[in-house]
């Protein structure tokens, strides 16, 4: 188990970013969310863990409103971002979501070249000013994302051209480049090797310092890893919520335990 | 026998070969359909097309070789006279055929008693009235060479046509035979049956590119033939479009594919960006219960027919724009322009680019669309620079078929642009296409010989060229942008 480091960073106790409150989602008539209550910390790396189908992917695309795009799901609750409920209507969807940034569980790069696809979130919000600016930008980016070695020759060949992991780390790039406040990762090592994966959770590392950063990830180890705070869904319930050290040491919870157990145990 | 019926006991036949085989397969396996190789019913398929199929085939042979082998029979016999040249001996065979149709058609309606067909022999010069009076016109007299002739060709016609009906249905027995012999439990009927639909299946694409051929073909021959009566050059780059049909025309293209184009091109400005926004609205904005009403409502305009919208042009939209545009700008004063039929085209083609580039929009993944929803991009800055660019070589690929349709289409401009063939820049005018004078020099007291007649295959080998070229681009842009971004 010298994988297992759990957590020496310690939990900042720094001010609460997101604060969700019995929040509750339907696809029509399925019930795939069920009254959870969560508080994403600033600074923190927050892991959702669970069995495939719990509504972990659910509960994320919550966070920055993509289930809007879902005709048939209905989110009822709150979920306050810095003290401002995301669902009001005086919220733009649009600005939300350029704040609370967000990597898919599947990689969908743009059907554009390498760079336009880093350098399109910074394009649609101004966020540089002159064309060496944006270069740099997406320099940065990809270098965070552990791609530029890559593909630092063939920016302007299409980003659907890369593996499927490299697209992957494309996709955190692109994110990273709009700098969010919170990013959402949806299994973002599920098709990486165990390189690129080293290099993404050191990218998550990083990236606490200047966001809240939530990862949904199949992999206990990563968790263990990765997160200071931890969550267990079952069955679309928020079953355990706490430190990552005593999630994985001594949950309360004996469904906690033998999800644990079953998988590292 | 009528061929008819023999295709009928054919199959027949083969439906009764069909039941047996099936019936023979069970028995053989002893009921246990898990021993056999195949189900019960492919041997019965089997049984079926091995019955069928080479029957079918032989009679159609023999239908098609028939005629030819008889033809020949009988002109070896016709006096020498008659077929020195290719031409006369043409002629004589059709007085031949005509007389032997003549006389098949009075005997089997009774009109000519054989008593009095005995009496023609010797005395062939009334033959014709009296045929005349059973209500079958000949041409010309009869000659007793010529009656001789009908004659033979009667008897050998009946002769193979009872051959055939013989050899037909033995073949079809013989397959049932062999289809019954071969049904045993360790027999692969049902690779068999495969073999036979892939067969069919290569048969039906064949024959759709041997009609393409062909068609291409005659329109080469017929082509070739104009130029040798008319210069190449003054057709493709003669600017005078003026047919006389006493000779003397001049047939140039360029004004007919100038106005083609012309019109054509008015009619995609109109339809690509109303289709395409159309498409985009349907597709991206509207709720299920709209675009499920809209989307139907929109396609209804590729089913009027075009001459309805011939007449719309020429009732209400023609005169529209001389009234309200033509006249007061000091345009024109006439009724029938091209901004007619472009704009009136237009309405035409709009559901040909709306309704496919709808599908193709609906077909680009969601999770690309989440993607750039997800960095904060508005829904129509998401549309603009991921959707559509991903569409992209869909919607040019429905473009190019919406303008073939707009260069093809000729009732619509008959009736909206007119039928004067002019070079002019002026979309108030009257002008016409290239199609439609295809139809004017095809129509009408033609020899089918002139230069006058021959410009329409010309015309029509031009117009299959530019199509063609159209949709080669076509597939060059799609194939393009699938390598770059799939
Ligand atoms: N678009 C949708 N329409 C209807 N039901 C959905 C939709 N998306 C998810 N669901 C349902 O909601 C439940 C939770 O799904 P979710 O995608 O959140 O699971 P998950 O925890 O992310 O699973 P995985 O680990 O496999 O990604 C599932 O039962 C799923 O069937
Ligand atoms: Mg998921």
């Amino acid at each position: 188990m010298n994988d297992m480091r759990i957590a020496e960073r310690d939990v900042s106790t720094s001010e609460t970013k997101i604060a969700a409150r019995g929040v509750q989602v339907h696809y029509g008539t399925t019930h795939a969310l069920k009254d959870v209550d969560i508080d994403i910390l600033n600074g923190n790396v927050t892991a959702f863990i669970g069995p495939s189908g719990c509504g972990k992917s659910t509960f994320l695309r919550c966070l920055n409103r993509m289930n809007d795009t879902i005709a048939a799901a209905k989110v009822t609750g709150s979920i306050k971002l810095d003290g401002e409920d995301i669902y009001d209507a005086k919220v733009d969807p649009v600005q939300l979501r350029a704040k609370v940034g967000m990597v898919f569980q599947k990689p969908n790069p743009f059907p554009k070249s390498i760079y336009d696809n880093v350098a399109y979130g910074p394009k649609i919000h101004g966020l540089t000013r002159s064309k060496a600016e944006l270069d740099n930008v997406v320099e940065t980016s990809l270098k965070k994302a552990a791609l530029w070695n890559e593909v630092k020759d063939r920016l302007h060949s299409p980003g659907t051209g890369l593996s499927g992991g490299q697209q992957q780390r494309l996709c955190i790039a692109r994110a990273v480049a709009t700098s969010p406040e919170v990013l959402l990762m949806d299994e973002p090592c599920s098709a990486l090797d165990p390189i690129a994966t080293a290099q993404v959770e050191e990218l998550i590392d990083e990236l606490r310092g200047q966001f809240a950063v939530v990862i949904v990830t199949h992999s206990m180890q990563q968790a263990a890893r990765v997160s200071q705070k931890t969550a267990f869904f079952h069955l679309g319930n928020l079953v355990e919520f706490g430190e990552t050290g005593q999630i994985f040491t001594n949950p309360r919870d004996p469904r906690t335990e033998s999800y644990i157990s079953g998988r590292i145990g | 026998m009528p061929v008819l019926w023999i295709a009928l006991i054919v199959l027949a036949a083969a439906a009764i070969a069909y039941v047996l085989a099936r019936r023979s397969a069970l028995a053989s396996a002893q009921g246990d359909v898990r021993r056999m190789h195949s189900l019960p019913s492919y041997y019965g398929w089997h049984a079926f097309i091995l019955t069928a199929l080479p029957a079918l085939l032989l009679m159609l042979a023999w239908l098609i070789f028939q005629p030819l082998f008889i033809e020949n029979r009988i002109a070896s016999q016709l006096p020498a006279e008659a077929t020195a040249t290719a031409t006369s001996q043409q002629l004589a065979m059709r007085d031949v055929r005509s007389v032997a149709d003549g006389l098949q058609a009075a005997i089997s309606s009774g009109a000519i008693t054989p008593e009095e067909m005995e009496a023609f022999t010797n005395d062939p010069s009334t033959l014709r009235a009296r045929l005349g009076e059973a209500g079958v016109a000949l041409g010309g007299n009869v000659t007793s060479e010529t009656l001789e002739a009908a004659q033979n060709f009667r008897a050998l016609a009946s002769t193979m046509n009872l051959t055939m009906t013989v050899l037909v249905i033995g073949v079809a027995l013989a397959g049932a035979a062999i289809a019954l012999k071969q049904v045993r439990p360790d027999f692969w009927a049902r690779n068999a049956v495969e073999r036979t639909v892939m067969g069919l299946l290569i048969f039906a694409s064949a024959i759709a590119i041997f009609t393409t051929i062909s068609i291409v073909f005659s329109m080469v021959f017929e082509t070739m033939n104009f130029f040798r009566q008319y210069p190449w050059q003054s057709f493709f780059f003669g600017t005078t479009w003026s047919p006389v049909f006493h000779g003397n025309s001049q047939l140039g293209i360029v004004p007919l594919l100038w106005g083609t184009l012309y019109i054509s091109f008015i009619a995609l400005l109109v339809a690509v960006p109303i289709g395409l926004f159309a498409a985009i609205y349907l597709s991206e904005y509207a709720s299920n219960r709209v675009r499920s009403f809209a989307k139907p409502l929109i396609e209804v305009l590729a089913g009027i027919p075009t001459i309805v919208y011939g007449l719309f042009a020429l009732v209400t939209v023609g005169p529209l724009l001389r009234d309200y545009f033509a006249q007061p700008l000091g345009l024109g004063s006439s009724g029938t322009s091209v901004m007619t039929a472009g704009l009136v085209m237009g309405v035409m083609i709009i559901p040909f680019v709306s309704s496919l580039s709808d599908d193709i929009i609906n077909s680009v993944p969601q999770s690309l669309r989440d993607g750039s929803l997800g960095l904060g991009a508005t829904k129509s800055e998401t549309i603009r620079q991921v959707v559509l660019p991903a569409a992209l070589p869909g919607i040019v690929g429905a473009v190019l078929l919406a303008a073939s349709r707009a260069i093809g289409e000729t009732m619509i401009v008959v009736l909206g642009a007119g039928a004067a063939a002019r070079l002019g820049l002026n979309p108030f005018e009257a002008m016409t296409t290239i199609t439609v004078k295809i139809v004017s020099q095809l129509t009408g007291d033609t020899d089918f010989n002139s230069p006058e007649t021959l410009v329409a295959f010309a015309l029509g080998l031009t117009l299959f060229v530019i199509t063609l070229g159209l949709n080669i681009f076509a597939l060059y842009i799609v194939r393009k942008y699938r390598e770059q971004y799939e």
